[in-house]
């Protein structure tokens, strides 16, 4: 995401004439962001180039003695078993289902946030208490919440049944408790873009006698939409990454493990360092796609999108 | 430099005596086991035993057998010279075997362990014929019945099954309680009844999956118990303390189960304690003694360790004869060493003691395989709900998924 960023920064500059000072001034500057930019590259780079190097090897911790460089054959495995597509399918419905209850609620948060004329200040905080909790500390205590004959909820809603032992409402469930957890963040983003739209020109349109549907749906969503993108981006690749939740509610039982899960039960639970690397760089690309999708489809006004070039 | 030694000083007084002494006065031998009532007594008895030369700190771990081995894989996997006495599950002694993070038991300290140890327990210690860990405690499972509803336990799987469904027809309490959830309990549930069919889930070397004749006789009499009207309808869900729950709430004829249910059984509710019988655990076929498989721990030195020479002796004192008879009483738990079965104070905390003694006699052990953690979360996976096998085809699939574990190439779901 700094890449992203950064970028038009950069470009800005090079676009104006560069004096002989300004051109030492630059060159000092990269010197000096050299020792951070390696240490990321160190950081980032290297583990990336190691876990693609490692998924092309049949590295088993527990048969270490055959170790051996296999090729694509980890890839072949991995793309043709049925547990890595179910954890697959469950995570992408989790991402879609979960990314767009956010953005609903998200939007409606940041609209009474933004809108709120009384104890503004107080109204922000208790709003973003969610995003404050620890994840597996919350994802607990939804846990004990919807536990059988214990929890509040289960007997509010479902007495005598467990929930989190049957798929689909345990789905349901980690649902909920993602976005719970995380509709704080989207509103706070969508707030930021609710900052860039004109009061004038909503007072514009309603002078022209536009409804406050109209005014929300022609003039609010067109101006924040470089925002609304950002967060979507940032929701979906966090969301398609989830662990926390999944971990602590079913443990992936009944079928409800993400590709996540699925890659710390290999990588740390079954010591198949081929394999386990093999769906982390997975991972990695359906990231990297789900970036490239929003940017290059979606996004002539998200960030680094061809809107922002011509600018 | 005088100052640096003023704060350490200083540091040292206020910070626990153990910690810091521990440097000065010699070695502290580390031991990583998983939640034992009194273990800890255990612990101090060994650590006066080593009269000074060491000190024995037990570090409990998660009571979960998952994070159980995750926090030593863990920390093995990276090095960690910290650890020296494992506890480990007998079913992990294979994998950190071959993963070479287990030093192998030689000479005195081999003989030691292997003198007087029931042959089956010893099993699950040995790996590609040497010994890596020295049994602690082991443990079988026993068919638990209500006395005063079955008269003569059932010898075979469908006798039991009759003799329930006998009982639901006069309206009595009828049902089969197993433990049926997808885990570790289903796979000794399986494991346990392949063996009483004679048959095979992986080859004696590991290196094949085999899931032969006796292995599907075993699907389809978990199938019989799961289809029939005396299993329990949350069996899909039950874990060994959920069925001991049921069976203490009187609803049930039958359990099968380890022997903990009878200490707890004597607590939670005295009266039904009294009618409560317990007799081997029932075969597949007819005429033949079943064979149970057995679970328990092992200890074992790290390769890692610092101190092998007195984690070596920790861990013998820590399973000797006295120690094993302390755990026995104590805290329930079956001993490895036959002549502690036959000390008389045994007889009344223990009185299934016999039937356990003599079910290890003829004990199976679970797959031996560095793989087994694989296994096993493919078996559960596959055999859940148990309603929903299908012998042959289930068979299949189990022998398909296991070759590929076997070749590393087994995803785990």
């Amino acid at each position: 995401m700094t890449r992203t960023l950064d970028r038009p920064v950069a470009r800005r500059a090079e676009r104006k004439g560069l004096s002989e000072g300004k051109k030492a001034e630059r060159k000092l500057g990269w010197m000096l962001c050299a020792p951070a930019a390696l240490v990321m590259l160190a950081v980032t780079g290297y583990p990336i180039v190691y876990s693609v190097w490692l998924s092309l090897q049949r590295y088993d911790l527990r048969f270490p003695d055959q170790r051996q460089f296999i090729g694509i054959d980890n890839y072949v495995t991995v793309l043709t078993n049925s547990y890595w597509w179910m954890a697959f399918g469950v995570t992408t419905l989790i991402t879609v289902i979960s990314v767009a209850i956010e953005l609903v609620l998200g939007m409606a948060l940041a609209i009474v946030m933004h809108r709120t004329l009384v104890m503004r200040g107080l109204v922000r905080t208790v709003a973003l208490i969610p995003y404050g909790i620890v994840t597996v500390v919350a994802a607990f205590s939804w846990r004990y919440a919807w536990t059988q004959d214990t929890g509040y909820l289960a007997d509010l809603f479902a007495p005598g049944a467990a929930l989190l032992t049957e798929r689909v409402p345990a789905l349901g469930i980690i649902i909920l408790a993602e976005v719970w957890k995380t509709v704080p963040f989207m509103a706070l983003l969508l707030m930021a873009g609710l900052a860039l739209v004109p009061d004038d020109l909503l007072k514009a349109a309603s002078m022209d006698g536009a409804s406050a549907w109209q005014r929300f749906v022609k003039v609010t969503v067109p101006v924040m939409k470089p925002a609304i993108l950002v967060a979507l981006l940032f929701r979906t690749l966090d969301a398609f990454r989830v662990f926390d939740n999944i971990f602590v509610l079913t443990n992936g039982a009944q079928q409800t493990g993400s590709v996540s899960m699925q890659t710390y039960n290999n990588l740390i639970k079954g010591l198949n360092l081929g394999i386990g690397s093999t769906m982390s760089v997975l991972i990695f690309l359906a990231v990297a796609l789900i970036a490239f999708l929003f940017i290059k489809v979606f996004g002539t006004a998200a960030p680094g999108g061809a809107d922002e070039r011509k600018r | 430099m005088r100052a640096a030694r003023r704060i350490t000083a200083a540091v040292c007084a206020v910070a626990l005596a153990s910690a810091c002494g521990s440097e000065e006065s010699g070695t502290t031998v580390n031991v990583y086991y998983s939640t034992e009532e009194n273990f800890d007594q255990v612990v101090a008895k060994c650590t006066e035993a080593a009269g000074g030369r060491y000190r024995i700190a037990l570090n409990t771990l998660p009571r979960e057998a998952d994070g159980q081995r995750e926090q030593m894989v863990r920390r093995l996997a990276a090095g960690d010279s910290d650890m020296d006495v494992l506890g480990l599950d007998v079913t992990w002694v294979a994998e950190f075997a071959e993963a070479g993070w287990i030093a192998e038991w030689t000479g005195a300290d081999k003989s030691a362990v292997e003198d007087g140890t029931l042959e089956g327990p010893l099993d699950t210690a040995r790996w590609t014929g040497k010994l890596y860990a020295a049994p602690k405690n082991t443990n079988v499972q026993l068919l638990w019945y209500r006395g005063d509803l079955v008269t003569q336990p059932p010898s075979t799987w469908a006798e039991m099954l009759d003799q329930a469904r006998a009982l639901k027809a006069a309206g009595k309490p009828s049902t089969v309680l197993m433990t049926g959830a997808q885990y570790e309990g289903l796979v000794v549930q399986f494991a346990t009844l392949v063996a009483s069919a004679g048959g095979k889930i992986l080859s004696d070397d590991s290196t094949r999956a085999v899931v032969d004749d006796g292995a599907v006789r075993a699907l389809q009499a978990l199938r019989d118990l799961a289809t029939s009207p005396v299993s329990s309808p949350s069996l899909s869900n039950a874990k060994e303390d959920d069925i001991r729950l049921a069976f203490q709430g009187g609803e049930a004829a039958f359990q099968l189960n380890w022997p903990f249910v009878y200490a707890a059984m004597a607590k939670a509710n005295p009266e039904l304690a009294s009618k409560m019988k317990w007799a081997p655990y029932p075969s597949v076929d007819q005429g033949k003694a079943g064979t149970v498989t057995i679970g328990g721990f092992n200890l074992a030195v790290s390769e890692y360790s610092r101190h092998k020479a007195e984690a070596f002796e920790a861990a013998k004192c820590l399973r000797d004869a006295e120690s094993q008879k302390y755990s026995a009483i104590n805290s329930g738990v079956p001993p490895t060493i036959e002549s502690v079965y036959d000390d008389p104070d045994l007889a009344g905390p223990y009185p299934m003691r016999d039937a356990i003694r003599a079910e290890l006699k003829r004990a199976a052990v679970r797959p031996l395989t560095p793989a087994y953690q694989t296994v096993s979360t493919l078996i559960s996976t596959i055999l859940s709900p148990p309603s929903s096998i299908d012998p042959p085809a289930t068979a299949d699939r189990l022998r398909k998924e296991l070759q590929d574990a076997l070749d590393s190439k087994g995803v785990l779901p």
